[in-house]
C-alpha cells in the first residue's frame, strides 16, 4: 500500500511572536522553525502502519524551501520519499488542501496522515478538506487505529471521552498526541536521509478566498496580586473570587 | 427573498449542547445586523426540547431524524448538511468549534464551495464582509480576516460568545427523515471517561502541576475541583510524567481552554502552557516560587506551598457554599 503523510513546518512552541511590519504576519527574524509536533505522530504511525502492512511511504508539504528541514527530518525517521510542493507566497487552507489532494492523487496513496493541527495557524482543517476533496473518508483526532484489510477502527478524542469510528480505505487519518511514541531518527536514518533526492514540483495553482487583514497582539493580562504566602491567604483569595471576580 | 443563515445545533445524547446555543444566539446577532433570515438544523435520533432553542433567537430548526443518526457520522451528517444548505441557499454556515463541529465545517465548506474561518473568537460586521478574530500560535497573536467567497463557513469557539438575555420564544421544528443515508464513517460506540467534566467544557478548571510531586497527591486537586464544580486539568510535565491522562492537557500541545476562573496550582507557567490557558476570565496561581512567570498573568496569587494552602482553600470554599 501507498501511505503518504503531509507535514507542516511551524516556529518552534517556544518562540516568541513579533509581528511584522506589514501587521499581517510574524517577523520570521530570529524564529527557529520545527517539524509541527503533531505531524510526528503522523510520521509515526505511517512508518508502523508500512511496518505491519508493507508498502511504500512518501512526505508532502507545500509552502517554501525552507520546509525542506522538515521533509528531511521525516525522511531520516524512516520515510522513503519526499516532495516539496513549492509556493514562495502563503496559501490559506483549502488552497493547501487543493494542493495535497492533487499530489495524493498523483502518488496514488491510499492511507494519507496528516497531523490534527498545525501549531502555527491552529486550524485543525487541512486534513479533512483534502479528504473531501479527494473524497476520501476522514477521521480526525486519532488517538488509536486498527487496520484490517480494508476496514478501519479509530478511536477518537472528544469533550469528556472517545468516539469509536469504523470506516474504510482510502482514508486520511489526523494524529491526535497519544497515538503512539514518535521514534528519534537514527544516526543511520540522518546519513542515508541527506543523500535522498527531495522531489520539487509547483503546488496546483489555486486562489484565496479567504484575506488577513491584520495581525495583532492580544490584549496583555495585568498582573494580578501576590495575596500572600501561606495558608493565612486563602480567606481574602476566596473573598475576591465570591465578590469581586464573582466566579464562585 | 432575504439571504439566508443556517447554525448547526450539536446534540450529543439527544441534548442539544451549550455551546450550540452561544452559536445561535451570535449566528442571530450577524442575521440581525446583515438583514438575513436565521435557520438552524439538528440531527439525531431522539432529541429533548429542541423548540426552546428559540430562546437564543432562532425562530425556525429542521430536525433530521434517523435512528441510525444518534451518533456521529461524518459522511452522513456533512451530506444532510450540505445538501440542506443548498437547498435553502444558504450563504453563511454556524458551527460551534467543538469536537464534533471542528470535523464536520471543512466537510461542508467544500461540499458547498464555501470559504472557512475556524474558531474564532469575536465576529463583526462590516459592510457587508463578517471580520473574524481568531488566536493564532496557541493565542500568542490575533487575526483579523474575512472570506471572500460568497458562501461562508465560520466556526466559533466554545464558552466565549456570551448567551447573555434570553428571549421566552419557541422554536417551530420540523421533522425530516433521509433517505439514502450515507453512513461510510460512523460512531459505533462512545468511550466516555467515567463521570469526567472535560477541561474543554468546564466553566472552572483547576489543573495541577509538577509541583504536586507525583500522582498520589493529585487526590488534593480533584477535591479542589469537586468542591467548585470544575474539572481537573495538567500541565504536559504532569502528563509525560504519566500522572495524569493527556485528554487533561492544557496549553499548546494539550486543549485551549477559556473558562471563568483556571487555578492553576503547581504550574510554573511555561510559554506552552499559558498558550492554553492565557484567554481564561480569571486566573488564579498558587506556586511556591513568587517569580513564577505563572504570577504574571494571574489576577490572584499565593506565593506558597501548595501541601499548605491547597487543603485549606478547599475547606473555605467548602464554608462559603454551604
Ligand atoms: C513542543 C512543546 C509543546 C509543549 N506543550 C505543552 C502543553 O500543551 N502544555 C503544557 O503545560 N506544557 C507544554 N510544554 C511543556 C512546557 O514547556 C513546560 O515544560 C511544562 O508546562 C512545565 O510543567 P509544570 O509547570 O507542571 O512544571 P515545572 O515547570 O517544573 O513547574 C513546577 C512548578 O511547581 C512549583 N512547585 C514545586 N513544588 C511546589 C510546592 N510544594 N508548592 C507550590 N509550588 C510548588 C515550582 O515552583 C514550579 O514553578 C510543551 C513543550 C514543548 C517543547
Ligand atoms: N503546508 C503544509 N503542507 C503539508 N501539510 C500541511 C501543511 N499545513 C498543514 N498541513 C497538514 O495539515 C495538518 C493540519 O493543519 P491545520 O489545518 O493548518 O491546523 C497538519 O498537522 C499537517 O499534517
Amino acid at each position: 500500500m501507498k501511505i503518504a503523510v503531509c507535514v507542516s513546518h511551524v516556529p518552534d512552541t517556544a518562540t516568541k511572536i513579533v509581528i511584522g511590519s506589514d501587521n499581517k504576519s510574524i517577523d520570521p527574524s530570529g524564529v527557529t522553525y520545527i517539524v509541527n509536533p503533531y505531524d510526528e505522530f503522523a510520521i509515526e504511525e505511517a512508518l508502523k502502519t508500512k511496518e505491519k502492512l508493507g508498502g511504500e511511504t512518501v512526505v508532502i508539504s507545500v509552502g517554501k524551501d525552507a520546509n525542506k528541514e522538515t521533509l528531511r527530518k521525516a525522511l531520516a525517521m524512516g520515510i522513503d520519499n519526499a516532495v516539496l510542493l513549492k509556493d514562495d507566497n502563503d496559501r490559506d487552507s483549502i488552497g493547501i488542501a487543493k494542493a495535497l489532494a492533487e499530489e495524493i492523487k498523483n502518488q496514488a496513496a491510499e492511507l494519507v496522515f496528516f497531523g490534527k493541527q498545525s501549531v502555527d495557524y491552529d486550524n485543525s482543517i487541512i486534513g479533512q478538506l483534502t479528504a473531501e476533496l479527494l473524497g476520501y473518508n476522514c477521521v480526525s483526532v486519532v488517538v488509536d487505529l486498527k487496520i484490517d484489510g480494508n476496514k478501519i477502527t479509530a478511536e477518537r478524542e472528544i469533550e469528556g471521552g472517545r468516539e469509536v469510528v469504523e470506516t474504510s480505505l482510502p482514508a486520511i487519518i489526523t494524529a491526535q498526541k497519544g497515538l503512539n511514541e514518535p521514534r528519534y531518527a537514527s544516526l543511520k536514518g540522518i546519513m542515508a536521509s541527506k543523500k535522498k533526492v527531495i522531489e520539487e514540483k509547483a503546488a496546483a495553482a489555486s486562489d484565496k478566498v479567504v484575506e488577513v487583514l491584520r495581525m495583532k497582539k492580544p490584549p496583555m493580562k495585568q498582573p494580578g496580586r501576590i495575596l500572600g504566602t501561606d495558608k493565612t491567604a486563602v480567606a481574602e483569595l476566596v473573598r475576591l473570587l465570591k465578590e469581586e471576580a464573582k466566579v464562585i | 427573498m432575504a439571504n439566508k443563515i443556517l447554525v448547526f445545533l450539536e446534540q450529543r445524547s439527544g441534548l442539544i449542547k451549550k455551546s450550540s446555543f452561544e452559536t445561535a444566539k451570535a449566528a442571530k446577532k450577524i442575521a440581525s445586523q446583515l438583514n438575513y433570515d436565521l435557520e438552524a438544523i439538528t440531527i439525531g435520533s431522539e432529541i429533548n426540547d429542541i423548540e426552546s432553542t428559540g430562546k437564543y433567537g432562532v425562530k425556525k430548526i429542521t430536525f433530521f431524524k434517523d435512528e441510525k443518526l444518534a451518533n456521529y457520522s461524518s459522511s452522513a451528517y456533512a451530506q444532510i448538511v450540505a445538501d440542506f444548505a443548498k437547498q435553502i441557499d444558504a450563504d453563511i454556515l454556524f458551527f460551534s468549534n467543538s469536537s464534533m463541529g471542528k470535523d464536520l465545517a471543512p466537510f461542508v465548506s467544500i461540499k458547498i464551495g464555501a470559504g472557512i474561518l475556524m474558531d474564532c473568537i469575536s465576529l463583526e460586521v462590516s459592510g457587508n464582509d463578517i471580520i473574524a478574530t481568531r488566536p493564532v500560535f496557541a493565542g500568542k497573536a490575533l487575526i483579523e480576516s474575512k472570506i471572500n467567497s460568497q458562501k461562508k463557513v465560520f466556526t466559533l469557539r466554545p464558552n466565549v460568545f456570551n448567551i447573555g438575555e434570553v428571549q421566552d420564544e419557541k422554536a417551530a421544528v420540523e421533522v425530516k427523515s433521509v433517505d439514502n443515508l450515507d453512513l461510510r464513517s460512523k460512531v459505533t460506540e462512545i468511550k466516555k471517561s467515567e463521570g469526567k467534566l472535560d477541561v474543554a467544557e468546564a466553566e472552572i478548571i483547576v489543573s495541577g502541576g509538577r509541583g504536586l510531586k507525583g500522582p498520589e497527591n493529585f487526590h488534593l486537586v480533584e477535591e479542589l475541583a469537586s468542591v467548585l464544580g470544575a474539572a481537573v486539568g495538567a500541565s504536559r510535565a504532569a502528563v509525560d510524567a504519566g500522572w495524569r491522562p493527556h485528554s487533561e492537557q492544557v496549553g499548546q500541545t494539550g486543549k485551549t481552554v477559556s473558562p471563568n476562573l483556571y487555578v492553576a496550582v503547581g504550574i510554573s507557567g511555561a510559554i506552552q502552557h499559558l498558550a492554553g490557558m492565557s484567554s481564561s476570565k480569571y486566573i488564579v496561581a498558587i506556586n511556591k516560587d513568587k517569580d513564577a512567570p505563572i504570577f504574571s498573568i494571574a489576577d490572584y496569587g499565593i506565593a506558597g506551598d501548595i501541601f499548605e494552602v491547597l487543603p485549606a482553600l478547599t475547606e473555605e470554599i467548602k464554608k462559603v457554599k454551604s
